[in-house]
């Protein structure tokens, strides 16, 4: 049914026809809004069978999913930003103990400086965390790629996070086709443990492993999903014929035919740079995109595929690896080894700045002529950078910086003439 | 029921009693049919106060639910030495995931259980006293204020053992850790810090609040086994002592305990709902001297008059707040 909902209640319309067991809801923007919606869910009994608990941090909100995954109900979370940072070591242990859960990670910027935006630092620190990450590109991929975590999540018996642009999608009002339940049902079978805590048959769970068979349980874990790198185009396709919707998958590409410049990326932004390629398209220029919709595993081959016969690479990222650069250009660049292709990296969107089609043609018609920077930072102030840098050279005691930016910027004075 | 033969030669001990009850008011260790939940040979050492008090709650705690039961446990001691891999001395559905979250463990299997209409399941949490009063404490006290279905219960053995013995909020005033060493003008632990985790437990208003000593079998099994025929957030604090990290024999662990308990340093009572109910009485009061001078972990103080008198004045305060020595005499 097509309904015009806010990303974040379409989301947990998703989650809830997956019929979820245990939800643990702590609030952090900008998910909240969707277990606001599943606990009113939960109490008018639209989502039966379902306990929804009240927790007291996010810690604690992913140690009871992995408490009640172990005991065999199927289990849910969301979170973001620096709830992500502050479960992160139960983030592990999730997957450690090969526990099935999905959740969701509204994609925001971490502090400090303190900032609510979008921008996919928080996902990319836990990138090797042994979860599953699906990026979303718009709402409806985010609903149905829920539908798909557990499916994926329940057959390997590992977590899976999946990834939604912070407000871009988690707070924008689009237009969603909402799966009927008996599909969902049809896709979806209940969880069947491959593990269960149960007084009929006693396991212990969470054993200490030491150095004799600690680095075959850590290859168990990779395995498994490079295992996942073959179900989820398995999945998605099944999906397809049950749903009638192309959704999920390792990669899709949007007109890369004959294309000598191709934009890698994950997330809502895919949207802006279709109508930049639009518009280069129409001025004669051959650039095409590849969205990762599967960030881990990484799908190596198959974006190797997707670049082979390509000129130029550029990444577009929403994160950055403060001392090194890009993190997805890096892993993009396992794809391209033995290619004689530059990979640029191109990082926009840090804590929420706007991604326009003006900055976008003007950075990819560089591109096109080889002229970018192996590392560009879209849209940066420099002269403000270069200011605090100075006073950094000049002054014993600059002050903090980020207040100094803020300054330069003229945020502050515009606050106090406001 | 089968049961051991009475044997009369057992004189001078707290146990020889419990032979001469009736059948059905023996312990739960006294039983041939009790599930060994923690079994023999894990990897505790001689003497561990912990593992005593482990197999006795949990046993207790099995009897009691007809041996339906999940725990969950915090990384510690208990965790490591009952379940190095592939080998695990638990008989029950045990759990390890973290150090700071087996409350929150505990409360998403109970969620499980109810969810899936077992509620005859029932969910134990455990863990040290520093997994329980420091970095689980965050997770605990979540668990208590929404009232989830778990007992939790705390081997209380006032150090970091696991880490090698450091410092953690239940460590009492004098006591040398390996992060308070007995140097300067003030040895040991600092006096006047801590948390007094039964009394924050019970000011969450939970139904049931209480504290045991493995020197008393019956009584920690009691409290287990209450524990266990209510329902919502209970806490129960064992006092198991270390003899690797106070200092101690093996052999006297048990000793250690009861004087604990008779010195007035460990007052043991029981609170439902925010209000003490009953304070176990003090039966021979013994100087904490007594008590201390069978630990290294205290040796300095009993050379330290004035460590000595404020560790004794702890002593006395708990018997005057906790009502630990009947005042008429009988």
């Amino acid at each position: 049914m097509l309904k015009q909902i806010e990303g974040s209640h379409g989301i947990a319309e998703a989650v809830a026809m997956c019929r979820p067991e245990v939800i643990c809801a702590y609030p952090i923007t900008p998910q909240t809004h969707i277990v606001e919606d599943l606990g009113a869910m939960v109490k008018s009994g639209n989502l039966s069978k379902c306990e929804f608990i009240n927790v007291e941090s996010e810690f604690a909100a992913l140690s009871v999913a992995i408490g009640s995954s172990a005991a065999g109900a199927r289990s849910y979370t969301a979170t973001a930003s620096q709830g992500l940072l502050y479960m992160a070591e139960a983030v592990y242990n999730a997957s450690g103990l090969g526990l099935p859960i999905v959740m969701t990670v509204g994609n925001r910027a971490i502090g400090a400086p303190i900032n609510i935006w979008n921008d996919q630092s928080d996902s990319m620190s836990m990138r090797d965390a042994g979860w599953i990450q699906l990026f979303a590109e718009t709402n409806q991929e985010a609903l149905d790629l829920h539908i798909q975590a557990f499916r994926i999540a329940e057959t390997l018996s590992i977590p899976v996070m999946v990834c939604v642009d912070g407000f871009i999608l988690t707070h924008a009002f689009e237009r969603m086709d909402i799966p009927e339940q008996a599909q969902v049902d049809q896709f979806l079978p209940p969880f069947e443990p491959r593990q269960v805590l149960d007084p009929d048959e006693p396991i212990s769970l969470g054993a200490m492993v030491g150095p004799e068979a600690f680095t075959e349980v850590r290859y168990l874990a990779h395995h498994k999903q490079m295992q996942a790198l073959e179900l989820i185009p398995e999945i998605a396709d099944d999906f397809k014929h049950i749903f009638g919707r192309d959704s999920g998958g390792l990669i899709s590409s949007y007109r890369t035919e004959d294309a000598e410049t191709i934009i890698v990326t994950l997330g809502s932004v895919i949207g802006t740079i279709a109508d930049v390629i639009d518009s280069m398209r129409d001025a004669g220029h051959k650039i095409g995109a590849v969205t990762l919709r599967c960030y881990r595993p990484f799908p190596t081959a198959a974006l190797r595929e997707a670049l082979k016969d390509c000129q130029r690479v550029v990444v577009f990222e929403k994160c950055l690896a403060v001392g090194m650069g890009g993190i997805v250009a890096s892993n993009v660049r396992m794809s391209t080894r033995g290619f004689t292709t530059p990979v640029y990296t191109v990082i926009g969107g840090l804590g929420g700045r706007p991604i326009t089609c003006q900055s976008l043609k003007q950075l990819f018609e560089k591109a096109v002529q080889d002229a970018l920077d192996e590392t560009t930072f879209l849209d940066i102030k420099c002269d403000i950078v270069e200011r605090e840098l100075a006073r950094e050279k000049d002054h014993s005691r600059p002050g903090a910086a980020a207040e100094n930016i803020l300054r330069d910027a003229g945020v502050v004075d515009a606050a106090k003439t406001a | 029921m089968p049961h051991q033969q009475v044997k009369f030669y057992q004189t001078g001990t707290l146990t020889v009693g419990n032979r001469l009850l009736d059948e059905t008011q023996r312990t739960v260790q006294a039983t041939m049919d009790r599930s060994n939940s923690l079994d023999s040979g894990h990897r505790a050492c001689q003497g561990c106060g912990e593992a005593l008090g482990a197999r006795y709650a949990i046993d207790a705690a099995m009897r009691a639910t007809n041996n339906q039961l999940i725990a969950a446990n915090a990384t510690g001691c208990l965790e490591v030495f009952t379940t190095p891999y592939p080998e695990s001395a638990w008989r029950i559905p045990w759990m390890h995931s973290l150090f700071g979250n087996a409350p929150s463990v505990a409360t998403g299997i109970a969620a499980a259980m109810r969810v899936k209409g077992r509620e005859n399941v029932r969910v134990i949490a455990q863990g040290g006293d520093g997994g329980t009063t420091d970095i689980g404490f965050g997770a605990l006290s979540g668990m208590f204020e929404r009232n989830d279905d778990v007992l939790y219960i705390c081997y209380d053995n006032q150090a970091y053992m696991n880490t090698g013995v450091q410092r953690s909020s239940a460590t009492p005033g004098g006591a040398r850790t390996a992060t308070t060493m007995p140097v300067g003008t003030e040895p040991g632990a600092d006096f006047d810090k801590g948390k007094n985790v039964p009394l924050i437990a019970m000011a969450h208003g939970i139904p049931y609040v209480a504290t045991a000593s493995v020197d008393r079998l019956h009584d920690l099994e009691a409290k287990v086994e209450k524990a266990m025929s209510m329902h919502g957030a209970r806490y129960i604090q064992v006092f198991v002592p270390c003899p690797l990290g106070w200092g101690s024999k093996p052999a006297d662990t048990v000793k250690i305990a009861r004087l604990a308990v008779e010195s007035g340093l460990y007052p043991l009572f029981e609170a439902e709902y925010g209000e003490i109910i009953a304070s176990t009485k003090i039966r021979r009061k013994v100087p904490v001297s007594e008590y201390l001078k069978i630990q290294r972990r205290f040796a300095h103080t009993l050379k330290n008059e004035a460590q000595l008198a404020r560790i004794q004045a702890v002593a006395d305060q708990h018997i005057r707040r906790f009502g630990l020595i009947d005042e008429q005499g009988d």
